[in-house]
């Protein structure tokens, strides 16, 4: 298992060889990218902060769970901040395991954990210059002056 | 005894700055530390409880703080 937090562009088959294993049948790897629309607004880009060594602590939590669950410690997770343009990957779930079910299901829990608890923020910037801090349960949190 | 209370994404903006250092009695909790940072500039637009973290793991508002310690605030957290 391994994870980070980085600020490099991340790279989906790098990770993919990285778990591939000989006795697992399935290489599976989730890419999360900027979209270029949120709620109806026009995005741009989108800014990432992390507190990054609780965001560590907390996704080698989630990988040793999601290892535990479902049978496989051939996970690679990768988080990137900083500034990152529409299209560009933002997070980067590779894992491999024998049979294709438990490593859905493994790369599904670790993206749903993800988004829950590890203490990652994105600012959003618009099309007409305005940039928020986005609150998932809905609403953008605070606008930034 | 000093703590250092770490401010991110729209908390920092609020206050203004990434991290407050703060001066508390011995004894003083996760709550005693907010009802500080309330007090500061920009301190107002906190919310009535956000969740926190001391020493990077997730605490309740009333966790005893120890000298030394890193409390931050987290806000909404967005990742992914």
């Amino acid at each position: 298992m391994r994870t980070a937090i980085v600020t490099r562009p991340l790279d989906g088959a790098a990770l993919a060889a990285e778990v591939a294993r000989p006795e697992h049948g399935a290489v599976l790897v989730f890419v999360g990218t900027v979209r270029d629309m949120n709620e109806g607004r026009a995005v741009t880009g989108i800014e990432y902060q992390a507190y990054e060594a609780m965001a560590g602590r907390e996704l080698d939590a989630i990988a040793l769970e999601a290892s535990r669950e479902f049978g496989t410690s051939a996970i690679a997770v990768e988080h990137r901040t900083g500034r990152l343009a529409v299209g560009e990957a933002s997070v980067v779930i590779a894992l491999s395991h024998a049979h294709r079910g438990a490593a859905y299901d493994a790369s599904r829990y670790i993206i749903e954990q993800l988004k829950r608890r590890v203490p990652v923020w994105k600012r959003e910037e618009y099309v007409d210059g305005a940039r928020e801090w986005v609150d998932p349960a809905g609403r953008a949190a605070e606008v930034s002056r | 005894m000093n703590v250092t209370a770490l401010l991110f994404a729209s908390y920092a903006d609020a206050l203004g700055r990434p991290a407050v250092e703060l001066s508390l009695p011995d004894g003083s909790t996760v709550e005693d530390a907010l009802g500080r940072l309330r007090g500061m500039p920009g301190g107002g637009t906190l919310p009535a409880s956000p969740l926190v973290a001391v020493n990077l793991a997730y605490a309740k508002p009333g966790a005893v703080l120890a000298h030394g310690d890193e409390l931050a605030l987290i806000p909404p957290v967005a990742g992914g």
